[in-house]
């Protein structure tokens, strides 16, 4: 392993979220929102907000670092970062960024955060709705390829085609989400469970792999982290989570336009993977606890593979639900309900779930959670993934 | 007759020219991709240099206007809600074997119910879209 890692240098030390709202319900503003997240990471890791000193967040977020340092009359703000293009792909990218300039001296106390508002974002209005397009997208908008659904369906599609892989594997990838989300009270699907016949009954959104519950959901809510030294984080109120791998980024041309991917059917971790292991120095076994990015099944399914945990051809009979549910589960998988049925907080949701299950606080513990690997974005351009771990793992 | 509707955006060249003699091409109904003149690699989407040989002299060729369907979908919630009365309709992402195998999006014309196979042979159909001074062509697709 080279010397110039993250490993262990970094912790996350508070997690913070708001309520979380079905889209559009949020009586709040999305800063005020972003704002009462960030506050409830410093009282979470009982530090003093004006500690806080650089911001690190990932595409398309809107309440922006000077503001924010403005706001909460941050004595200085030494660190403002943005993890470029993907949308949700770059919140494990924004962590690392943040890890990296922790550990390299550059600031002290750094947020990563996403806060949402339909209301404020138009988030999902203007899809489709300008009269005219030009660059890569006027390749797929005038087609109606226009969702993120719709985007990456046929990423989903040859692969379970090339592997013979069957719709059940998604279904208990969705399946596992809503049975986490009913021990969760914060989980916008608490109290709503979801069965196999209403899976199967589903609609389909797009035909053949994407049925309504393969889709995340779209939320109000906001959620942010606080990274902090190693050193000042076992000085604080909680059992930190320490960063000791993050990997950023795509495989050769992922990105290419008009979906001309020369591994098209990815999430787009086969590079990444492997170097979060070395940097991490675990391998995929070792991992206790999983929270995976779901913008729809599919891509989980992919980030599995990918990442070691499962082999194509053991798809169909390892993705069966009694092996993805804490607390007993061979491979427990978003314990929190993620982004299908917590909420969808583009993927920081996931990252405080994984803190909280290397703290012992989840809602669905797993026992004895060591190791955890969350991963950014399945099949956008960067993706991220970045693995925790308790102290005796340092 | 459109396979969607006239209610999608238009598709503009992009303001940096990079893009226009695709779409020139499509409204002379011929289909033309970048191919390298140093080391013959095909490129799509068109760049300004060969990702292959990093030479900056890439040229349009005009090619055949077949393939195969290297993927498919078939969408039934519309986005945007106007292609309502249009669903399902089928996106493929269609395997160029003539130019290197690069891929193109594109709707499969005819039945939007009707079955797909990965790997089956398709061919160019253009379609015109004639709205005066915004006038386009689409390459679409056919069994």
């Amino acid at each position: 392993m080279t010397s110039r890692s993250l490993r262990g240098k970094t912790a996350i030390a508070g997690i913070g979220e708001t309520t979380y709202y079905k889209r559009g319900k949020s009586p709040y503003p999305e800063f005020r929102l972003a704002l009462d997240a960030i506050l409830a990471a410093a009282a979470d890791a009982g530090l003093n907000p004006r500690e806080i000193d650089g911001f690190a967040s990932f595409a398309d977020e809107r309440s922006t670092p000077t503001r924010l340092a403005s706001a909460l009359g941050l004595k200085e703000l030494k660190f403002a970062s943005l993890a470029w293009e993907g949308g949700g792909g770059g919140g494990a990218g924004a962590l690392g960024t943040a890890a990296a300039a922790v550990a390299t001296g550059v600031a002290d106390c750094v947020v990563v955060w996403r806060a949402i508002t339909s209301g404020s974002s138009r988030r999902g209005v203007g899809a489709g709705g300008s009269a005219s397009i030009q660059g890569d997208r006027a390749m797929w908008y005038p087609y109606g390829m226009i969702s993120p659904a719709q985007m990456f369906a046929m990423r989903v599609n040859r692969f379970m085609h090339d592997h013979k892989i069957e719709a059940s594997a998604l279904r208990a990838i969705a399946m596992a989400s809503y049975t986490h989300a009913q021990t969760n009270p914060r989980a916008v699907m608490y109290g709503k469970p979801l069965t196999e016949a209403a899976y199967d009954d589903s609609r389909y959104i797009i035909e053949p792999f994407h049925r309504l519950f393969d889709c995340c959901q779209e939320n109000d809510g906001a959620s942010a982290v606080i990274v902090t030294s190693a050193e000042r984080a076992r000085d604080l109120k909680q059992k930190p989570a320490y960063i000791l791998g993050a990997a950023q980024g795509t495989s050769y041309r992922f990105a290419a336009k008009a979906h001309n991917s020369p591994d098209y059917a990815s999430a787009g971790f086969t590079s990444l993977a492997p170097r979060l292991y070395e940097m991490a120095g675990v391998k995929p076994e070792d991992i206790d606890v999983l929270q995976l990015y779901e913008n729809f099944t599919g891509g989980v399914l992919m980030v599995l593979i990918e990442h070691g945990f499962i082999k194509p051809e053991e798809a169909n009979d390892f993705l069966k639900l009694e092996n993805l549910i804490a607390p007993d589960g061979k491979l427990p998988l978003n314990t929190s309900g993620g982004n299908l049925a917590e909420c969808y907080m583009h993927g920081i949701g996931l990252q405080i779930e994984a803190v909280r299950q290397l703290r012992g606080q989840s809602a669905a513990q797993v026992k004895n959670a060591r190791l955890a690997l969350m991963a950014s974005g399945p099949m956008v351009a960067p993706t991220s993934n970045v693995i925790f771990g308790t102290a005796e793992t340092l | 007759m459109a396979y969607l509707n006239e209610e999608l955006p238009v598709p503009l060249v992009e303001d940096d020219g990079l893009d226009a003699p695709y779409w020139e091409a499509a409204r002379q109904h011929k289909l033309k991709v970048q191919r390298c003149t140093q080391c013959k690699t095909f490129q799509w989407g068109p760049e300004w240099i060969c990702h292959y040989c990093l030479s900056y002299d890439v040229e349009w060729v005009e090619i055949e206007g077949s393939g195969r369907i290297h993927s498919w979908q078939r969408v039934w919630h519309p986005i945007p809600a106007s292609l309502k009365d249009k669903v399902p309709y089928l996106i493929v992402l269609v395997e160029l074997p003539q130019a290197g195998n690069i891929k193109m999006i594109g709707n499969l014309l005819g039945d939007g119910s009707q079955p797909v196979e990965f790997g089956a042979p398709v061919t160019t159909v253009f379609e015109d879209h004639d709205r005066g001074e915004q006038s386009y062509t689409l390459v679409q697709w056919k069994l």
